[in-house]
């Protein structure tokens, strides 16, 4: 099999990264291979067609479905505009006419003689997609969208929500194992990626988007908190969609967790330089985690960031109980299968943590290399 | 090529699942078929590889190594056998990509839509929606979900023969504004299966011809009393063939390996299912419960029915489970104090990082609970859909408005349920048998007698589509090396009072000491069985207590010999409640837990 343990996120200082912005349909593509684009603007645009309205003609008219065509006063394919008369008939022997008037502006697309049915639909919805990045653009997908490649410090999150948003680094708290709180913030915040410790309350959140950050990138939040953000428990980790007015990235996991030190000093580092953020998570084959990278245009550092397999001295994090969080290094790494507390026979690795020089017995499933 | 299964020495039979390809090597020895040794490596469809048959061939290396024999010359699998290489049959069924996405609609949603749902599952395919007529959303709601959701496939039924066309029409027309584009890529049509109304067959042409690559086939509805779903579950095969896999990379290379069509995991478990229950004439549920589906498999009444539960499982779709079930019914059958905050955050953790798994005996337990629920609810939901066909008029007789009949009811009837199959990791990697023994008997509830047993390695997939041509190596294999039988259940219908007398059993086996034991309400204990062979059980209940016979009518069977042996749970059905009281529920768990030996320790 292939890895029996969690590879780390990404957390490097300088990495070359490439992102599709690619439209929902075809389109127009608005920049060409080799323009330098910024975050913000616009490289693609599309019509979405608009949402069908159908009307019974036949049924309000009181004519068979067969002599629908006959009632039309605007063909198919005409464009109509809302409360133009689509159709209309004779009633009680021609002393009266009933009409059906256009709900909608919109297109006549098709009307059955067999079911008397219209099909109307109303005007295209534009959907325009932003390069996200600063960077320049390598490709050019024809219709579709572009390949935008930038040099950015780049690091992932375990899970997030809400979608792209920008802003610049404000660190609002002391050290990587310091809750972010009401009190952290202020108007100081507004448009910015408020960077946190180990842990956001519900309050401390909609307090960051009270003073207008976008987006609060911290070590845990409480599922509670989750469910009391988005209305309901979120049954399935598919992200990124909902409105929520503020980006919540997670680095760690869920609960109280300090927030690794590698991406509390690469964030530090990065204080008041602008940043791309998403929070859109799948957890499911072809994984997406949340993300946020600082564009900087310098060249690939080639220290740290790479990963090698687990070995005698990697850093690593336990990601289950009963260590949940705890950092270690490894101290061994026995070939044989073991028995778990839980009897299951498992290939395990000794760690030896960092906080108190204890030891203790892992499946290699529950940790997470540390790269660097 | 013609398949001779009396010329058969040795079968290679691959399932290429989500996230692994899973080999099994099958030979004929000393006139038997047994499954020799087994290969896994991970699935290649995604990029980088992008090729399934890299994954196969992975698969299959780590077969020859542990066979020590060679089935590979290159990239091809050598057949027939030739002295000791090679390998005279290869087969494969496939779940890679997500499986087989379909949309079904039908004119009424229990009716002609409920059809279609089972046509569709008992194929093999997850059931992305159910549109119909009477579904609650307006016509351009349907318009919007048909163009969001990009399914594999559309099964298009409705209407009786000779019945309504308009309606018919009115769905097609529906899916012509929609104009849905196929899950994998602008390049080919769209695959859409008629099997409705035949008098509006032509309509339904006329609409759709020119845009999908339309297949008719006969109603699955003909009239209200008869559904037909034969046809359109072989149109879907054959679709599933031509279209989707044809088009997911390197499927057409794998076909040309095998002379039997590939198969949909699930429809070929199915298979296997639907021969084992019509081979010892008893109904049978299987259940498969993975990381983000649990499959469930029924036949009652020689009915097969399969149902797909797309987001109740163990790691992706944990947090699901919890969403559906609630909290509080995943804690109750935890015997110890949780925190909700702390509990809600391991299993969000869990989803998050799908990979890990319980190291301590607490979290074991934990994971075994949240295990209970999902395989409750997807049990629920197959209950709700293997039922009767609705919408038929019967003569009612004053019993039948006595007992409340009605057509439509569900055809899961677990006084009939004689074997009850458990897979996947949880179950059948569970540290102790009693342990995947006991979550299924919380989960279903089986009444009566019921036998049960788990699928040790998950090979009833490729036995499956084994059966379609060779019949005697998959059954054998299934029984001999698939199922690791774990015993029996025995629990009777009614409640009581905790300590009131409620059985007395007798059981004897050769070689060994008759055990007589009574057992009281509300207790649940374990008696020895061999590991082989049968013992007789002759089981006496209390008055207000019924075994299938009757109240205190004395019931007798062979019991086939478990690994775990015959549990005789006595917390009663119908109801079955667990304490309200927190305390002393988690004194009964404990209590229970301690009788079968569940853990290492109390906990």
């Amino acid at each position: 099999m292939a890895h029996a343990y969690t590879p780390g996120l990404r957390v490097t200082d300088s990495a070359t990264l490439r992102r599709e912005r690619r439209l929902p349909l075809k389109g127009t593509v608005r920049v060409a291979k080799g323009d330098r684009v910024e975050a913000a603007d616009i490289v693609a645009r599309c019509e979405l067609p608009g949402n069908v309205q159908t009307l019974n003609i036949a049924s309000r008219l009181s004519v068979d479905a067969a002599q629908v065509t006959g009632t039309l006063r605007r063909a198919v394919g005409e464009a109509v505009r809302r409360g133009e008369v689509i159709a209309e008939a004779k009633a009680l022997f021609g002393l009266m006419t009933n009409r059906v008037t256009a709900p909608t502006d919109g297109v006549i697309e098709n009307v059955s003689s067999i079911t008397g049915q219209l099909i109307l639909r109303e005007p295209p919805l534009p959907v325009e997609v932003n390069a996200f990045v600063d960077g320049v653009v390598v490709e050019v997908i024809a219709d579709e969208g572009v390949v935008v490649e930038t040099r950015a410090a780049f690091l992932q999150g375990i899970f997030g929500v809400g979608g792209e948003t920008f802003g610049e680094i404000a660190i609002a708290v002391g050290a990587a194992g310091e809750d972010l709180t009401e009190a952290h913030l202020g108007p100081q915040h507004r448009g910015k990626v408020v960077v946190g410790g180990a842990y956001v309350s519900h309050a401390a959140l909609m307090r960051a988007r009270e003073v207008g950050a976008t987006a609060v990138v911290v070590g845990g939040f409480d599922d509670r908190d989750l469910r009391q953000l988005l209305g309901r428990d979120l049954g399935v980790a598919i992200t990124g969609s909902e409105d929520l007015g503020i980006t919540l990235v997670l680095t760690e996991g869920f609960g109280r967790i300090p927030m690794a030190e590698r991406s509390w000093t690469l964030l530090q580092r990065h204080q008041g330089q602008a940043a791309s953020v998403s929070g859109a998570t799948q957890i499911r084959a072809g994984v997406m985690r949340p993300e946020i990278l600082i564009a900087h245009g310098r060249a690939e550092s080639s220290a740290g960031g790479e990963e090698h397999g687990l070995e005698i001295g990697s850093l690593l994090r336990v990601i289950r109980q009963p260590y949940f969080g705890r950092i270690g290094q490894v101290v061994g790494l026995p070939a044989e299968l073991h028995k778990l507390e839980s009897e299951a026979m498992v290939r395990v690795l000794v760690v030896e943590f960092a906080d108190d020089h204890s030891r203790a017995t892992v499946p290699r499933a529950n940790v997470e290399l540390i790269a660097g | 090529m013609e398949i001779r299964p009396e010329n058969i020495r040795s079968i290679l039979a691959t399932d290429c699942g989500s996230t692994t390809t899973k080999a099994i090597l099958i030979e004929k020895r000393d006139g038997e078929y047994r499954l020799i040794v087994r290969g896994e490596a991970p699935t290649t469809v995604e990029a980088p590889f992008e090729d399934v048959t890299r994954g196969v061939l992975n698969a299959v290396k780590e077969v020859e190594e542990l066979a020590g024999r060679r089935m590979l010359d290159g990239d091809r699998i050598l057949t027939p056998q030739n002295g000791d290489e090679g390998v005279d049959l290869y087969v494969s069924t496939s779940s890679a990509g997500g499986g087989l996405q379909m949309m079904v609609s039908g004119l009424v949603l229990q009716m002609t839509g409920e059809s279609a749902q089972r046509a569709a599952l008992g194929a093999g395919a997850i059931v992305m929606d159910v549109i119909a007529l009477n579904d609650g959303r307006r016509p351009h709601e349907k318009i919007k979900r048909l163009r969001q959701l990009r399914p594999d496939m559309i099964l298009l039924s409705g209407g009786t023969d000779g019945g309504d066309i308009k309606r018919v029409a009115e769905m097609a027309e529906i899916l012509v504004a929609a104009d849905p584009k196929a899950r994998l890529g602008a390049g080919y049509e769209l695959p859409v299966i008629y099997a409705g109304n035949k008098d509006a067959a032509q309509i339904v042409r006329d609409c759709l011809e020119s845009r999908t690559a339309l297949s008719v086939v006969p109603n699955l509805r003909p009239s209200l009393e008869h559904e037909n779903l034969g046809p359109a579950r072989d149109a879907i095969h054959e679709l599933f063939m031509e279209h989707v896999m044809a088009h997911a990379p390197g499927y057409k290379k794998l076909m040309t390996w095998s002379p039997v069509p590939i198969m949909p995991t699930p429809g070929a478990v199915g298979l296997i299912i639907e021969k084992v229950a019509k081979r010892d004439a008893m109904a049978v549920v299987g259940v498969d419960i993975g990381g983000a589906t649990t499959d469930v498999f029924s036949v009652f009444q020689s009915i097969f029915n399969r149902t797909v539960s797309a987001n109740l499982g163990m790691s992706y779709s944990v947090s699901n489970v919890m969403a559906e079930a609630g909290i509080e019914n995943i804690l109750r059958w935890v015997p110890f104090e949780v925190d909700e905050v702390e509990l809600r955050n391991r299993i969000k953790n869990k989803m998050i990082r799908p990979t890990t798994i319980p190291q301590d005996l607490e979290d074991l337990v934990i994971e075994q609970a949240i295990a209970r629920e999902a395989l409750r609810l997807a049990f629920e939901q197959h209950k709700s859909l293997a039922v009767g066909l609705k919408g038929i008029q019967t003569s009612r007789d004053i019993s039948d408005i006595v007992t409340q009949s009605q057509s439509g009811s569900t055809l899961v009837n677990l006084q009939d349920l004689g074997l009850l199959v458990g897979s996947g990791g949880v179950l059948s990697h569970a540290p102790r048998r009693v342990q995947s023994a006991l979550m299924m008997i919380d989960a279903f509830l089986p009444e009566g007698f019921t036998n049960l047993a788990v699928d040790s390695i998950f090979m009833a997939p490729q036995l499956g589509v084994l059966s379609t041509v060779h019949e005697q190596a998959a059954t054998q294999v299934f029984e001999r090396d698939c199922l690791i039988r774990l015993g029996g259940v025995l629990a009777p219908l009614g409640s009581g009072k905790p300590g009131q007398p409620c059985l007395t059993i007798e059981l004897t086996a050769k070689g060994r000491p008759p055990i007589t034991q009574r057992v009281p309400f509300g207790e649940i204990v374990v008696l020895p069985l061999p590991a082989d062979g049968t013992a007789h059980l002759t089981a006496i209940p209390e008055r207000s207590f019924d075994l299938g016979e009757g109240r205190g009518r004395t019931f007798t069977t062979d019991v086939l010999g478990g690994v775990v042996g015959l549990i005789v749970d006595t917390r009663g059905r119908q109801p079955f409640e667990l304490p309200h009281d927190p305390r002393q529920r988690i004194e009964r768990l404990r209590a229970w837990n301690r009788a079968l030996g569940l853990y290492a320790r109390e906990v």
